[in-house]
């Protein structure tokens, strides 16, 4: 490549460390100018917006009044975290977070895989892309529409329960019992992203060498044989990247969808460390120990991330 | 092909077939039921008990009722005006970072690069952002649901992978013949980038339109309520009533569901209608996001 600047005829640089930092960093100052002017909104950005709230997280570690500031207030120690860990709330709010997120990566992940394979052994490409277009499509609708139609369809004399009473059961207030709480959850999530996770794994599918598949019917393996050790095996990476990524918010499950569908009489299984943060935080305004409560769990979500992506670096697939 | 389906082949494609079939349908009919049941009559759906396979009778006295109602107008502006201005600042933003982050020979690229992306798996957190917002002064203004998100990462990583396989050679013959690097960013690489720009106006557009959390926790004046808002309002909250003041006593219960199901139509006709022309962008988007750096 031949990016080299065009020198300008200007001072004689004789005299001068052309290796030295200071040197290349003027020398690139120059040069790159208007890259540089194009980064200052972007890094303006980033530290007013993200890396300002990571200044702010020292109120955790702070008895923090609005009238003292957040640099004048005064230092606690892990007086929020302790009081946290001792309340009532921490293992409910634990079990529930963690349970949510094990059943969405037990259920949730492995289904954008299982429709991608079925995708792929779909002989008439028609078919596959009217599934694809229809099942992409709950990607899009928000969030809020979704909770209503399903607080509508499970609602006494919804339509579920109206199909349930046809056939001569019980109704059942789905949204109010704890006990049905997580079904509902994990199999809308299912029902609104199955589809477009699909995609990422089937374009790996397409970029898999033609030649090896030949190569496994020579050696007489038939299509079951195929997808286990070709198709499978290709996508491999794929999976593995996303699971990362996946284990890496392991403790941020939905907050917002539960926000929506939960209520007073299914706290037991539905509240989460999202919505717990959501209520102490903005609605009591508590923001010392809130932002103790969210700390603790970007925490444990970074350590897990940096975790699985340790682990998976044995395979050759990590992240970093 | 050719080649001899065994049986258990070919019952596996049967299968197959019938399995994709009813997912599609399971996927489709909860849109379909909402669509069916906001042009019925009122009376006929409370009365229906059941799955809905066709409207009963006809009606768009529903219709009527939401766009006659002064929350769901003043909504649906509000969520225009985030739309528009909030995704012209992200293209905005995320093409020039993306085309300064492509530059091969700018001596910062890569911890400037690290910093961003170590924000995707690390931020402050709900609290200190929702303190950062009141702080600079934010709090229930529109602004608050356009800035604090003026760009994603997520993005970022993808417009700079398309960037980077612009051919270089275009950017030097530019570049020779006097072209700065804002004439070449606007006149070579986003021309070049088109199905990429149309990838991100559906991201941002669509997480504009659908976003609600922000709007709930910064805005205060009802004025100011995106569209969400009023939907979670009359979808989760079931809070119909302030619509139905038109509308005579008996009537009130019928149409009250009824509205429901056509403010949802209402909200989501245009992310569907944009969504079988880009559809074939975005897959692409997914594509070149899911590629490493």
């Amino acid at each position: 490549m031949s990016l080299m600047p065009r020198r300008k005829s200007g001072p004689p640089v004789t005299g001068v460390d052309k290796n030295a930092f200071s040197y290349r960093a003027f020398r690139d100052l120059k040069l790159n100018k208007y890259i540089y002017v194009m980064l200052v909104p972007v890094i303006a950005y980033y530290v007013v917006f993200l890396y300002g709230p990571m200044y702010g997280l020292q109120i955790a570690f702070k008895d923090y009044s609005a009238g003292a500031g957040m640099w004048n207030s005064p230092w606690v120690g892990f007086k929020h975290f302790e009081s946290f860990f001792e309340s009532y709330y921490f293992w409910r709010l634990l079990r529930n977070t963690v349970l949510l997120s094990l059943y969405e990566l037990v259920f949730a992940f492995p289904a954008s895989i299982i429709l991608a394979l079925l995708l792929n052994e779909l002989r008439s490409n028609r078919f596959k892309r009217t599934v694809q277009t229809v099942t992409y499509m709950p990607h899009f609708i928000s969030i809020v529409v979704i909770s209503g139609m399903l607080v509508d369809f499970l609602s006494r004399d919804g339509l579920i329960n109206n199909v349930i009473a046809m056939f001569g059961f019980e109704r059942t207030a789905f949204l109010g019992e704890a006990g049905w709480f997580r079904s509902i959850y994990i199999s809308s999530n299912i029902w609104q992203s199955v589809g477009w996770g699909s995609i990422i794994y089937l374009s790996a599918m397409s970029s898999i060498d033609p030649s090896l598949y030949e190569a496994a019917r020579v050696d007489g393996a038939n299509r079951w044989k195929q997808t286990l050790h070709v198709t499978i095996p290709g996508i491999m990476p794929t999976i593995v990247i996303l699971l990362i990524l996946q284990i890496g918010s392991f403790m941020t499950v939905g907050t917002e969808k539960i926000l929506l569908l939960y209520n007073p009489t299914t706290y037991e299984t539905a509240d989460v460390i999202g919505t717990f943060l959501y209520r102490k935080g903005i609605l009591e305004a508590d923001y010392s120990y809130s932002a103790a409560v969210g700390l603790f769990n970007s925490v444990i979500n970074f350590a897990l991330l940096v975790l699985a992506n340790a682990a998976s670096k044995k395979s050759g697939n990590n992240l970093w | 092909m050719t080649l001899k389906r065994s049986f258990g082949e070919r019952l596996f494609d049967v299968g197959n077939v019938l399995a994709l079939s009813l997912l599609t349908l399971a996927t489709a009919y909860p849109f379909l039921y909402v669509l069916f049941a906001s042009v019925s009559d009122a009376q006929a759906v409370v009365q229906t008990r059941g799955l809905l396979l066709y409207p009963k009778g006809f009606s768009l006295e529903a219709y009527k009722l939401v766009f006659m109602n002064p929350s769901i107008l003043t909504g649906y502006a509000n969520t225009l005006f985030i739309v528009v201005v909030g995704t012209a600042l992200n293209l905005a933003m995320t093409a020039l970072g993306a085309y300064a982050l492509s530059r091969q020979n700018v001596m910062w690229r890569n911890p400037i690069m690290f910093g961003i992306v170590f924000t995707m798996f690390f931020n402050g957190g709900l609290i200190p952002t929702f303190l950062l917002v009141n702080d600079i002064g934010l709090l229930d203004s529109r602004w608050a649901l356009i800035l604090p998100v003026a760009m994603s990462a997520y993005n970022l990583v993808i417009m700079r992978t398309a960037f980077q396989g612009v051919p270089v050679s275009l950017e030097e013959s530019a570049k020779l013949d006097g072209a700065n690097d804002f004439t070449v960013l606007f006149r070579i690489f986003i021309p070049l980038s088109m199905p990429v720009i149309a990838v991100m106006i559906l991201f941002y557009g669509v997480a504009h339109w659908n976003s609600w959390f922000n709007a709930m926790i910064y805005i205060r004046t009802r004025e100011l309520y995106p569209l969400q808002l009023i939907l979670r309002e009359i979808l989760i909250t079931n809070s119909t009533d302030s619509m139905m003041t038109a509308v005579g006593g008996g009537d009130r219960m019928p149409v009250g569901e009824t509205i429901k199901y056509a403010t949802i139509i209402v909200s989501t006709i245009p992310v569907l209608c944009l969504y079988p022309f880009l559809q074939k962008y975005f897959v692409k988007g997914v594509m070149i996001g899911a590629i490493k750096g």
